[in-house]
């Protein structure tokens, strides 16, 4: 999608996006020959469309992490677990890994870790007082 | 007034750029994939991923252990992302940025591994007209579990796609080639005629179709669908799986993948 300042004949340049966090995207593009700006607005359909194609108006400014897509998008979907992790894991007993796992869980979930590691669990011990998990 | 592709400065959100990024993620990660075959059918209920479990666990078992000589390293992608079997068929725990590994050492990688026991495919988003942007959510998923695997050096890996036409088509958007396909039907002229149109698709879009497999022979399913696709396409009925097959006819089966061409993997 590009933007014609028809007057001008010039296209015109990305200058800011706003996610407003109502499902919709603002996206203002200016014409660098006479600075008249329009903004694009999209519906939440719209959004969710970009959304989909892992991509983001106005570049990105980190590169994406692994699994960024499903961690974010897919429901009931958790942080991913490294082998190493999983395999700690097992160590925990049965009739209390469902809950330990979901401590975890949300440690990383809130904390905008996408991937819990053995360093991940260790500093989730450390921070919430779980030793022994 | 300028049509779209005479307007060519560059642009700072760059949704080329990164999308060109997205694929080169996948080809990276698939870079030590000799060989990528999708597992397909025009028609449900075939047994394809009963056939593509079996497949993989007899080309791993030609190992003779892990590193043995002239042995095979096999990976699954359950690319059925609404109905994943995978997992279970291989009998492999949760995994994501490495493979799981299953039965006789096979790596595994599968929605199934996202989603909490029991629940179904679904996406965050507005639930009106969802139909818009749930198939590119599917395809951006299935990319991902290619390209931010650690697939490693495997020997073949097989996808394993739900019935129908769509998934392979995404792969072949996803892949930059169309992969190889191996077709699984029943001996039903119903069966005959769905995996007709996925053959000619697959045909159309440019993949070596390596044969077919004819599944659950010998029962009440009445027909003659695996030979007369074979005769229709010019291909080889690679073998007839009875209800119950013994282990031996997955060995005798394993025998033409290793003999599919290699896979390229084109630059994006």
């Amino acid at each position: 999608m590009k933007f014609l300042c028809v007057e001008c004949d010039q296209q015109m340049a990305f200058a800011e996006r706003q996610l407003p966090g109502d499902g919709t995207l603002a996206a203002t593009f200016k014409c660098p020959k006479c600075g008249r700006v329009v903004a694009m607005l999209t519906n939440p359909m719209e959004t969710q469309l970009v959304s989909s194609l892992g991509v983001e108006i106005g570049g990105r400014t980190v590169p994406a992490e692994r699994f960024e897509m499903v961690s974010a998008m897919v429901k009931t979907t958790g942080p991913a677990w490294s082998a190493d992790a999983q395999e700690r894991l097992t160590r925990v007993p049965t009739f209390v890994r469902g809950m330990v796992k979901k401590i975890y869980g949300d440690y990383a979930k809130e904390r905008g870790i996408t991937e819990i590691t053995p360093a991940v669990m260790d500093t989730a011990r450390a921070e919430l007082g779980l030793e022994g998990m | 007034m300028r049509t779209y592709h005479q307007l060519t400065d560059p642009d700072r959100s760059g949704l080329a750029d990164q999308i060109g990024v997205q694929r080169r993620r996948v080809a990276e990660q698939l870079a030590g994939v000799k060989r990528i075959v999708a597992v397909m059918s025009g028609k449900g209920g075939v047994g394809k991923s009963y056939v593509t479990a079996h497949l993989a666990r007899s080309l791993a078992r030609r190992r003779g252990g892990e590193g043995g000589e002239g042995g095979r390293a096999v990976g699954v992608l359950d690319a059925d992302l609404n109905g994943p079997t995978i997992p279970a068929l291989l009998q492999v725990r949760a995994a994501a940025a490495q493979p799981a590994i299953g039965l006789d050492g096979v790596k595994c990688v599968s929605m199934g591994h996202f989603l909490a026991e029991g629940t179904p495919l679904e996406f965050h988003g507005p639930s009106a007209e969802s139909f818009v942007w749930r198939g590119a959510m599917e395809a951006s998923a299935l990319r991902e579990l290619l390209g931010d695997v650690a697939w490693g050096d495997l020997d073949l890996l097989l996808l394993d796609l739900p019935p129908g036409i769509q998934r392979y088509l995404e792969l072949c958007d996803i892949l930059g080639a169309p992969p190889a396909v191996l077709t699984v039907t029943i001996p039903t002229p119903e069966s005959r005629d769905a995996v007709r149109r996925a053959m000619r698709a697959a045909l159309e879009r440019g993949s070596e179709l390596l044969g077919i497999i004819e599944n659950m022979v010998g029962g009440e399913l009445r027909g003659s669908a695996g030979d007369d696709l074979a005769a229709e396409f010019g291909v080889p009925l690679v073998a007839r799986i009875p209800w119950h097959a013994a282990s031996e006819v997955w060995d005798t089966l394993a025998l033409p993948l290793t003999q599919a061409p290699r896979t390229t993997h084109p630059a994006p």
